[in-house]
This record gives structure tokens, sequence and C-alpha cells, in this order.
């Protein structure tokens, strides 16, 4: 049974995020004056055809950390689901 | 004596290529050679230009994908070896993506695509792609790209900065290096940087398109002079 593994990329917060604090201007423009920040980030979903759950997070972890985030500016986060 | 080749690769999405294969052909004594993507063979060329463009449409991060083409896997070897590599624009941010490089290029910090004329300064002219000129030298070298925003961690730029391994930075006219002459948000106005071994150069402003008179600036001519000097003594 495949997985989905479901990857979120995002700037570190060292990073200035244009495209986050362009939408968080306007979000506050809108008159939401509660909000506080926006940042922006990818999303990503890879289908790992591995048995072993095990398998497909390694595989998904180095996928990560190979190609789909570069680690001087991004983080990434991975969640595993089977699917049926 | 035959001719020198300097290998110019070309990625789907490359769009400067063709600029630099003319800027390099105006060179007696060397010939462009273009270098496809899928190719594992550098067939005997003494130096590798990686162009500016957009390889693989910037999909992921841009340089993210050219990295895993196959000619990478050569010119990674090539680069380990010694051979001159240089990298403009795209180039330089495949070269950070390869790891030959130190850091990152982020999304400019206004935001915007940046498509102008700015000036620099060579802060290292002891490397072979910079000897022609002098230290402090300013150029006007154009730029165009949205994701220039040099960044690498702070001891990273202590390491680029105590090894002189910063070659380029972004200046006004005058030659002052201000936050007011900072086109990107770049760190410490960083253009350029070499790596240890000073053998490859990545730089986000583009020398081809300052290789004439023609083209209002001729000032980014001395870069190839100085890297074919040194290839071939031409």
């Amino acid at each position: 049974m495949p997985y989905t593994a479901k990857i979120k990329v995002t700037l570190r917060q060292s990073i200035l995020d244009v495209q986050g604090k362009a939408v968080e201007h306007a979000l506050k423009n809108l008159g939401y004056q509660s909000v506080e920040s926006a940042r922006i980030g990818k999303y990503i979903e890879v289908t790992i055809n591995e048995e072993d759950p095990v398998q497909a997070e390694r595989i998904g972890n180095e996928i990560c950390q190979k190609l789909l985030s570069n680690p001087v500016m991004e983080n990434y986060s991975l969640e595993l689901e089977k699917v049926n | 004596m035959a001719d020198v080749t300097v290998g110019v690769v070309v990625f789907p999405g490359s769009n400067c290529d063709h600029d630099t294969e003319h800027a390099v052909a105006s060179f007696d004594g060397v010939r462009p050679l273009m270098l496809w993507h899928n190719e594992h063979d550098l067939q005997g060329v003494k130096a590798i230009i990686l162009p500016g463009g957009f390889s693989y449409g910037d999909y992921l991060r841009a340089g993210s994908i050219a990295r895993f083409s196959p000619i990478m896997q050569e010119v990674i070897e090539f680069a380990r070896k010694g051979f001159p590599v240089l990298g403009i624009c795209n180039g330089f941010q495949v070269l950070l993506e390869s790891k030959l490089l130190e850091g990152a290029l982020s999304r400019n910090r206004d935001k915007k695509f940046l498509c102008t004329q700015t000036t620099i300064k060579a802060v290292n002219c002891s490397t072979i792609f910079t000897s022609l000129y002098s230290e402090g030298q300013v150029l006007r070298i154009p730029i165009a790209h949205g994701e220039g925003n040099y960044f690498a961690p702070a001891e990273v730029i202590e390491s680029l900065e105590e090894h002189e391994q910063i070659v380029f930075r972004y200046c006004d006219a005058e030659g002052n290096v201000s936050d007011g002459s900072n086109p990107n948000g770049s760190v410490k106005n960083i253009a350029g940087i070499i790596n240890r071994q000073g053998n490859v150069l990545g730089l986000m402003p583009h020398p081809e398109r300052a290789s004439e008179k023609l083209l209002g600036s001729d000032d980014g001519r001395s870069l190839l002079a100085s890297l074919f000097r040194h290839i071939a003594g031409v």
C-alpha cells in the first residue's frame, strides 16, 4: 500500500518572507487589525510506493533534504498518510 | 595553435546562453561549445560557463532541478578537479544549489523582478576571473533577476570575508557600498562570491551583457578576458 507524503516547506524565520509581508499588509488594509503576521510556503504531495512506513518516511526525509527544500533558507515538515 | 574551447551549458529555460556564446566567440583563440543538459561528456573544454535564464522554469527553487541534470554531475566533478567554472545569474543559483558555493539566493527584498543597470565594485582582483580589474574598480554591469537576494548564515559570511571570497559588491556610481546601493537586499551587498579553491565564481550581474560598447558598457569584458588569459594565455 503506498503512502502519501504531505510536505510543507517554509522559509526559516530569519529569512525575510517578502510574499508573506505583502499578504500581511493586505490583510491589515482589509481591516483585520488582529492579524499579526503571514508567512507563505509550499505544500507538496508525493506518493511513495512502499509497504513499510519506516522506509516511506526515510525516503520522504531524504527527498526533502536532497531536493524539495534548501536547508540554507528553508525548513520542512513531513506527514505520512496511508493511501487506501 | 588550436582554439581553446569553453563550454556553455544549455538547460531547458536558459536564455542567456547565446549572449554568452556571442561574448565568448568575440575573443581570439577561444571557441564556445554549447553543452546540452542531457550530455555526459564535457568534450575537453577548459572552462565551463553556466549562463543566465530560468533553467527548468525555476520550478521548486531557482537552480534546484538543474543541479541534478546529467551535465551538472560532470560539471561538479570538473570543478572539484580545479577547472574554472563561472555561474552567471541563474548559473550562480545552480552553483549554490550544487553546493559548489555556499549560501542561497532568495526573493529580492522589494519583491520585484529587477532588470536594470547596476554598479558593482571588484573587491578581490587576485582571482583568475578578476585579474584584469584593479582593486576597488567600479563596473557598470546589468542585473536581471527576481531571486538575487544573497543569504548565508553569519558564520559563513564571516568565513567568506576572512578568506576574501567576496569578489563583487553592489555599490553606487562613486563606489560607496551602502544599503541604498543594494538593489535586492543581499547580505553585505554581495553580488558575487568565489569558492575557497578559487576556481568557481558565481555572480548575479551579467558580464556578457556588458561586453561591448554597443551594449552601453564593456565593463564585463575583462571578467571573461581574465578567465581566458588564465586558461589559454590569450
